[in-house]
């Protein structure tokens, strides 16, 4: 018996550590050809692929592969065709006119016209369909359809972010839809689209197939079929990708900075991609709470926290401070405004200054009570990280600071929308259009709405007013280079940085640009292809 | 007896009603509702609709009203639609008016947890008896003391560990096994027996990993369990009788030893729909493990409602059962009842 | 000493306990490095002679928050089954003693509580008040007195026929008295055996809580969350996983092997 478990046993032993990796694979074929399969990983699975209802990421992950919009980003940012060839501001700007291209037909074979165009904005302004993002479309005066090719829309107050909200609906097919009901129509497991992918097998709980469409309003893609798993747990997305199950997942700082260059093997088969990301992290003060209502503390804080380090340590250096609330590199960005510079000395003198005395315990005290608070944040590793960091840096001037980590429903409804917090770390995202009147305007301090801080500046109102009647660009540019100089100085949040967007993406996939443009490297993603040295053995391409 | 039985289940229907309501209200305890995602945090979306939605599904009613409303509903079988899954049925498929099938989310969900804890059952049972028998057999041997040090070791073992690391070994350094999904991708092009197959290796992982303390704890009670038979007198009697010792272990012993495992299945029923929420995030299953955890941190009502009615529908069976079980084999029990 | 002989495996339990008990208390003294100092410049680094079990994923000591965590996992075991095994004895001697309808609706009420998922209470009660180790220990406490429950009553009802408890209440001993000096000292042995191997449990529990994130909180360090921190790295930061790993393995198996061997050596049918 010992002696079968030993050879048993050794048997194993050597099997496990032989390599049996031993295929060398060329990547250095870069022909262009139709067809393959690339296969990445979701976290969550769709819930409605029709995207005005469905609230998550995963649905307009998938929708928008499926749909076009009248208009879309490039990939610097600016607005390109796509059902609209192109189109006209009138002289008061006012009035939109979008030029629909010609001869353009749905994965069914149907005509799209702008009475498709017409219908989608019908569904999302009216009452009874359950978007929350009908405001955006409700604030039309007046639409009208001349004729199949001819969209026109007229606001009643010149609205500058019109142009960000055409390029994000998407077009629904009206005669599909027409009798039907949208709130619980088959269409959102079934839908039919017009762009370059069709829904092909979604296999529940599972994956999400997409075929190409080869009627797509904007041309063919090269690759044949995109396959999405759904992986809920990262660490076994990981693991898949390290055995080539799956082509492409995002990854975080440490994969990208450490695991990576460890593993010979798997960096030979991986490209690594980073572009700037979507979003950016914050320090947030209740403006309704004392001491937060005093700028120089706030002030104080700010120049007390050292960015870099928070980078360094929470992002491995993968990801930069900002100044202002857009995406670095486009024209939003005041290129004036320099983050606050880590300067303890200063805040200290800040603190001095706002009546502040350092004790005997080494805490900051006024009137006999220490300055301490509580930074309140949702189970987000690196937002923790973050906050911990930030403890530390306040201690060393003499702030004691507590952490409490809440679960995201809790901590919208128990201390966001009651105002019942001290200081949290949250994101925003960067947004493309410049408006931030849901987040900065002092009208929108209601619970449930976005300005929890509880900002209120009427110069910055009225900025944020201007900002969205001005459709000239380098108008619109000013006043919101303007706007963010106010929001640095009186500095009710304290960004803290913009993390980059990590991708990890099998070397078989060609076709992406790097370095990344600012859309990122999605933005092209029907250019890629896979030469057909590189497939994996396809047995069927359905 | 008899009336024993029948007072436990005229018991199960207060239960029943008591238990989905200290649930329900449990539920509404902690914060929040379907409209707090993580996408309601979206400067685009307004308070408004999310005020509209919540009116629609009468989230703005005083709980107990909401508690009425789905007993009415759920006493005529109607488990309702999700709130998160923008109106899948909580069970049973319906059909839409173009005659579209729409699958019920438990429909989807309890099949492969249902596999996958029968085979595991199944396993359990059998491996069990055979490692505890020959433990109790083969008493202070090395044997004896290999099988107890594993079954421990295995008990011991947090679970998501060593999947992960498994999943390494047989997936990554080796290409043994697949790591996560129940499918292969090329899967829809095998045959049926085919398609049978690839699932069985896809679910070779995740089944040993919640197989493990199961495992071992049931073969320390087989194991205790024969041990406490073979010291028995009628033991020493057929022994010295001349019986051989194969047909003692088999016929005698062994019979005696497994009827207490009765109560065990019983007590196993209730888990039967419950899945690890842990193993399946890892391994990729759609189960009721996830479903369920999902629909909490979601606060989808209808679903965590409608798991722990036939959660608790199996648990209340099941109970009984093993208090039946434990009853009949326990004397001492049996008469204190009867009493 | 003598309970250990012919039983080997109990001893290597035994002596498991003590080490783990041992390294908690005197964790601070133990401790190489203050567990919480963040150390940027030492992210990730591998096991070496300054750390002896490398640094995670804010640089700091993984050996000291080992240190540290055993204190926790074995404060949230004592703890939670502290609190389940004083609620299982009280309902259960009271289940077993009195009988009838008071033992119908307490066993009725371990049934309610057997129905609801110990997980779904645990959420809820962690979304609602937050996920603190002292919140923690009580969800856990007050979802396994169950067990306790069943086996204090089961020996309450066998032990209750017998002669001298019989003897006593018709000498007119207080029920009290016959509870507390003659039933509950004949029961502690499953009192004893499921409190030892519900520690273990507790620790499990803690770290699958940990893998889902409810566990306890950064910068705490428990052994669940130090092997939650690592798992998106397992095969570059093995020590991440491996020593917590093996400590949960180790500690668990401890308490198991000490609880089973309790069972046999006090169970009086194995004499």
């Amino acid at each position: 018996m010992k002696q079968f478990y030993t050879l048993l046993f050794s048997l194993i032993f050597l099997i496990s550590c032989s390599n049996n990796n031993s295929e060398v694979i060329d990547y250095n074929d870069n022909k262009i050809s139709d067809g393959g399969i690339l296969i990445n990983a979701m976290s969550a699975e769709p819930s409605n692929l029709i995207s005005m209802i469905a609230g998550d990421g995963a649905s307009s992950a998938i929708a928008s592969k499926i749909f076009n919009s009248l208009i879309r980003y490039d990939e610097n940012l600016n607005f390109t065709d796509d059902i609209a060839e192109s189109w006209e501001i009138s002289d008061d700007q006012k009035t939109i006119t979008f030029n629909i291209k010609k001869g353009l037909k749905w994965e069914d074979g149907m005509p799209l016209t702008s009475s498709d165009v017409y219908f989608t904005w019908k569904l999302i302004t009216d009452p009874k369909t359950r978007t929350p993002y009908g405001s955006d479309y409700t604030i039309v005066s007046e639409v009208e359809i001349p004729d199949e090719h001819t969209f026109i829309v007229t606001y009643e107050d010149n609205y500058a972010p019109a142009l960000d909200t055409w390029a994000s609906l998407e077009i629904l097919p009206k005669h599909i839809l027409k009798d039907e009901d949208i709130n619980s129509t088959f269409f959102s497991r079934n839908p039919t689209g017009s762009n370059y992918y069709k829904l092909g097998d979604w296999v529940s709980g599972q994956q999400v197939n997409l075929i190409k469409n080869e009627n797509g309003i904007l041309g063919a893609p090269f690759i044949n079929k995109l396959t999405s798993r759904i992986i809920p747990d990262t660490s076994s997305q990981f693991l898949e990708l390290s055995a080539g199950n799956i082509d492409l997942m995002n990854i975080n700082p440490i994969q990208f900075k450490r695991v990576f260059p460890a593993k010979p093997k798997l960096k030979n088969k991986t490209s690594l991609y980073k572009e700037m990301g979507n979003g950016y992290t914050y320090l947030g003060f209740n403006l309704k709470r004392k001491p937060f209502n005093n700028k120089k503390i706030r002030q104080a804080i700010n120049y007390a926290i050292n960015k870099q380090e928070v980078i360094k340590g929470v992002l491995l250096g993968l990801g930069e401070p900002i100044s202002s609330p857009y995406k670095p590199g486009t024209r939003w960005n005041n290129p004036s405004l320099k983050p606050y510079a880590y300067d303890p000395e200063k805040a200290l003198d800040l603190l001095k200054e706002a009546g502040y005395e350092m004790s005997s315990e080494n805490y900051l005290t006024k009137d006999g009570k220490i300055l301490e608070f509580e930074i309140i944040t949702n189970q987000n590793k690196q937002r923790e990280m973050t906050a911990v960091l930030i403890q530390r840096r306040l201690k060393e001037i003499g702030i004691k600071v507590t952490i409490r980590v809440i679960e995201w429903a809790s901590f919208v409804n128990r201390f966001i929308k009651t105002g019942n917090f001290d200081v949290v770390v949250l994101g925003w995202s960067l947004s493309l259009d410049p408006d931030q009147f849901n987040i900065w305007h002092s009208s929108q301090q209601g619970p449930g709405q976005f300005n929890f801080v509880g900002y209120e500046n009427k110069k910055v109102d009225m900025l944020l007013e201007e900002g969205r009647r001005e459709l000239d660009l380098d108008k619109r540019e000013k006043i919101y280079h303007e706007f963010s100089k106010y929001l640095l100085e009186d500095s009710p949040i304290v960004y803290l940085y913009a993390g980059y967007g990590l991708t990890a993406v099998n070397k078989r996939i060609k076709g992406i640009k790097s370095p990344a443009p600012p859309a990122g490297i999605y933005h092209n993603s029907y250019d890629w292809y896979i030469p057909k040295s590189l497939r994996r053995n396809e047995l069927s391409d359905k | 007896m008899i009336k024993y039985l029948i007072k436990r289940i005229l018991w199960m229907i207060p239960m029943l009603i008591g238990i989905s309501l200290i649930s329900f209200f449990i539920m509404h305890l902690a914060p929040g509702d379907i409209t707090s995602s993580e996408a309601s945090f979206n400067p685009k979306a307004s308070e408004e609709s999310r005020q509209k939605l919540r009116e629609l599904y009468n989230l703005d009613k005083p709980v107990i009203v909401q508690y009425g409303l789905w007993l009415k509903r759920i006493v005529s079988l109607d488990f309702g639609n999700s709130f998160a899954s923008h109106q899948r049925p909580v069970l049973w498929q319906t059909k839409d008016k173009n005659g579209n099938i729409i699958k019920g989310l438990i429909q989807e969900s309890l099949p492969i947890t249902l596999l996958i804890n029968l085979i595991g059952i199944f396993l359990i049972f059998s491996i069990s008896i055979i490692l505890g028998t020959i433990s109790a057999v083969k008493q202070n041997s090395i044997v004896d003391r290999s099988i107890t040090f594993f079954i421990f070791v295995a008990f011991a073992i947090p679970g998501f560990w060593l999947a992960l690391l498994l999943m390494y070994w047989t997936g990554v350094m080796n290409q043994w096994l697949p790591i996560s999904g129940l499918h292969s991708l090329d899967y829809k092009s095998f045959s049926q027996v085919g398609q049978f197959f690839d699932l069985l290796k896809h679910l070779i992982l995740p089944v040993s990993i919640s197989m493990l303390s199961g495992l071992a704890g049931i073969s320390l009670y087989v194991r205790n369990g024969m041990l406490d038979v073979l010291h028995q007198d009628f033991i020493t009697t057929a022994r010295s009788k001349g019986l051989k010792e194969k047909n003692i272990i088999f016929t005698h012993a062994l019979k005696n030893a497994i009827l207490p495992l009765i109560t065990i299945i019983g007590l196993s029923i209730p888990g039967l729909i419950g899945g690890s929420v842990i193993a399946e995030s890892i391994f990729a299953i759609p189960g009721m493990g996830k479903l369920f955890y999902d629909s909490v941190l979601m606060r989808d009502f209808p679903v965590i409602m409608g798991i722990l009615t036939i959660g608790s529908v199996l648990t209340l069976i099941g109970t009984l059962i093993a208090d039946i079980g434990y009853a009949w084999a326990d004397p001492r029990i049996r008469k204190g009842l009867v009493k | 000493m003598s309970i250990f002989k012919g039983n080997p495996l109990t001893l290597i339990g035994f002596i498991i306990i003590t080490i783990i008990l041992f390294i908690a208390v005197f964790a601070s003294v133990l401790s190489p490095y203050d567990p919480n100092y963040i150390d940027i410049n030492s992210i990730l680094l591998p096991p070496s002679f300054e750390h002896l079990m490398g640094t995670d994923g804010l640089g700091r000591d993984v050996l000291s928050r080992m240190l540290y965590g055993a204190r926790i996992s074995l404060f949230v075991g004592f703890v939670a089954v502290g609190i389940a095994t004083l609620i299982g004895i009280v309902l259960g001697s009271i289940a077993g003693f009195y009988g009838g309808w008071v033992d119908s609706i307490i066993m009725r009420l371990v049934d309610i509580m057997l129905s609801i998922p110990t997980f779904f209470l645990i959420l809820a009660v962690i979304a609602f008040l937050t996920p603190s180790i002292w919140n923690i220990m009580i969800v856990i406490g007050l979802t396994s007195w169950m067990g306790v429950t069943r086996l204090v009553r089961a020996e309450f009802l066998s032990l209750r026929q017998r002669d001298f408890v019989l003897a006593s209440i018709v000498m007119g001993t207080s029920n009290r008295k016959v509870i507390t000096k003659h039933l509950l000292p004949n029961s502690l042995t499953p009192i004893i055996v499921s409190s030892v191997l519900g520690i273990a449990s507790a620790v499990l529990i803690e770290s699958g809580l940990s893998f889902l994130g409810l566990g306890v909180q950064a910068p705490t360090a428990s052994w669940g969350n130090i092997l939650t921190d690592g798992k998106e790295y397992i095969q570059f930061a093995w020590w991440l996983s491996l020593f917590p790993g093996l400590a949960i393995l180790i500690t668990v198996l401890g308490y198991n092997l000490l609880g089973e061997g309790l069972r046999d050596v006090l169970d009086p049918k194995n004499k």
